[in-house]
């Protein structure tokens, strides 16, 4: 079995008399796109908000590499290599969109505390950014305002973002999301090969996306993980059908 | 090369604000001399703030603090070197300005950490209340501390001395203080440009963003924080030299608002936002101070109309939006 790379052990989660997250484990192994699906508000985001540190579990641990993040906060777990995307959008929206990924690769090459190199002339950040934004398809757009993109372009900027950091596990809420069926399917070809650089949490709607996609389904309903399984497993589940896929299986 | 249009009017800026002085001597209205002075020394003080108001997005209401500290700096050390009285630990005064600027940019430095470090853990409303708190309890303590002037304040005899310079000629010292503004000018393009400017920028845009790329927002804040200090420290410095004059009132929280104001007026986040502000104050202030005692209200309808109807103050009307790389 490959090596884990991420784990998350009995978490826990409450906004006030709501359980957000009941009791989750979950791991992500090497080169696996693991998807995670359910229904709206079963908590999908809370989980991934607790696996970066935006969000504080209340009970359990969650191991990245062999060591345990549970105490981190946001800025460190991304430098041990969780990169993310946000189910909403979450950029600089007044720099450019190659502006946005020089500063994940300044991030990635560790100190911000430079006063006087104007970053422009930096072409050790400007071409690692470009070619970041090369591979996404949004090259052509580099110059525009990061708030200017359409909501489809911010979704492919956040993941050049997360490329640029050279993440060892990526995290991805909705990637797919208001991108219509074109920016889907070159997506999912991408993400396709993305896995084979660093495994692959994958909150998606999208079920042909997640069905291309998933070596394994993890499905979330009410804050509680019913079942993990291989796709096929997943579409012949009789408690899936019921809780989420419907007739779309 | 072609400039921007920006670069432009910051180029005008400048060079009508360095007229000014010889014009009025030209005129015989050296009066003017001391008006422009004032400008490049609110400007400067501006520029201090601006760093963590316009690049940082961070309030600050507290910045008085560091404009008092500088003149008292000015001032306390200027007492000793005429008294010949030791200052603590046996250390000497001095009239010399590059000295009093030097113990000004370690001691603001030394409180913009302190205050930094407790004011950045909020956010928001919380910490233009806590910056607020701050200055107010130094202004407090130098109202309530009799040997350097209490409520009186303290004047500094003769005003300090530059290098090669007779600095009591108004003109004289008009070049120094443009001299410094252009330095603090100098110093915040560079910063700006930096990758220490682009993660503050970028912490004021979306501080989750900057975060989750690895980069801490609270350190890059809290250095911004206390360059900014250090650089208002320094026109305090100046200010207690032109009016040779430290007093209380300059560490008010009306003079924090004022620079506020100032940075609001010329464009807030822009390499010449408070020149221009500065300006506009000034002028403002000149012209219709001696129209009425009101002057400040028609100042806060003219703020009011600038945040209603020109977000990016004066400069922002001259040279559109701002732009980022
Ligand atoms: N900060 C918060 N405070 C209180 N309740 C919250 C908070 N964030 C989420 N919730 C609630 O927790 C539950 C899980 O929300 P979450 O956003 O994780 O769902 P999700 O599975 O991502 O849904 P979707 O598919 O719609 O994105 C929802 O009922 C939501 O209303
Ligand atoms: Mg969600």
């Amino acid at each position: 079995m490959a090596e884990t790379v991420l784990e998350i052990e009995n978490l826990v989660k409450n906004f006030g008399a709501l359980r957000a997250t009941d009791g989750v484990s979950l791991d992500l192994r090497q080169g696996e796109i693991h998807a995670l699906i359910g229904p709206n508000g079963a908590g999908k985001s809370t989980l991934i908000h607790q696996i970066c540190g935006t969000l504080k579990p209340d009970q359990g641990n969650i191991r990245f590499s062999g060591q345990d993040i549970t105490a981190l906060g946001v800025a460190e777990r991304a430098r041990l290599g969780l990169g993310r995307t946000f189910q909403v959008s979450s950029i600089a929206p007044e720099f450019s969109a190659l502006r946005n990924v020089m500063l994940a690769v300044q991030a990635k090459q560790g100190t911000s505390f430079r006063f006087f190199t104007p970053v422009m002339r930096d072409r050790s950040l400007t071409e690692p950014a470009m070619a970041m934004l090369e591979r996404v398809g949004l090259a052509a757009r580099a110059d525009i305002p990061a708030a200017e993109l359409s909501h489809g372009e911010r979704r492919q900027l956040e993941i050049a973002i997360a490329l640029a950091l050279e993440s060892r596990a990526f995290l991805l809420d909705e990637p797919m999301a208001g991108m219509g069926p074109e920016g889907s399917k070159a997506l999912t070809g991408f993400l396709d090969g993305l896995r084979h650089e660093a495994p692959i949490l994958l909150v998606e709607h999208d079920m042909d996306a997640v069905f291309a996609l998933a070596d394994r389904i993890s499905v979330l309903v009410y804050g509680k993980i019913i079942t993990t399984g291989t796709v096929d497993e997943i579409r012949r589940d009789p408690a899936v059908r019921s809780a989420y896929l419907g007739d779309h299986a | 090369m072609t400039l921007s249009r920006e670069t432009l009017i910051n180029l005008i800026l400048i060079v009508l604000l360095a007229a000014v002085p010889f014009v009025a001597l030209g005129i015989g209205q050296p009066f003017y001399i001391t008006l422009a002075t004032r400008i490049a020394i609110l400007a400067l003080a501006a520029v201090g703030l601006n760093l963590v108001l316009g690049l940082g997005g961070l309030v600050s209401f507290g910045h008085a603090a560091f404009f008092g500290i500088g003149g008292y700096v000015a001032g306390i050390l200027a007492a000793h070197a005429s008294s010949g009285e030791a200052l603590m630990f046996g250390l000497a005064g001095s009239d010399q300005m590059p000295v009093i600027w030097l113990v000004t940019l370690i001691v603001c430095g030394i409180v913009g950490l302190a205050i930094g470090a407790v004011s950045l853990r909020t956010s928001g409303v919380y910490f233009i209340m806590i910056t607020l708190a701050f200055s107010q309890m130094i202004y407090y303590f130098a109202v309530s501390w009799p040997a350097y002037g209490g409520e009186d304040g303290l004047s500094i005899l003769v005003r300090n001395r530059f290098p090669g310079v007779n600095s009591m000629k108004p003109i004289s010292y008009f070049l120094i203080c443009l001299g410094m503004l252009i330095a603090g000018l100098g110093l915040f393009s560079l910063i700006r440009a930096s990758r220490f400017g682009a993660a503050l920028q970028a912490a004021r845009q979306n501080a989750v963003r900057v975060a989750a790329v690895g980069i801490s927002p609270y350190p890059i804040r809290l250095a911004a924080f206390t360059l900014s200090g250090m650089i208002t420290g320094v026109a305090g410095a100046l200010y207690a030299d032109l009016n040779r004059f430290a007093s209380p009132s300059m560490i008010s929280w009306h003079m924090s608002g004022e620079l506020i104001v100032l940075i609001v007026l010329g464009g807030t986040g822009r390499l010449f936002g408070p020149v221009a502000g500065a300006m506009l104050y000034v002028v403002f202030e000149f012209a219709l101070g001696g129209l009425t005692e009101r002057w400040q209200f028609f100042l806060g309808l003219i703020l009011l109309a600038v945040v209603l109807f020109a977000r990016g103050g004066l400069l922002g009307l001259l040279a559109g939006k701002a732009r980022h790389g």
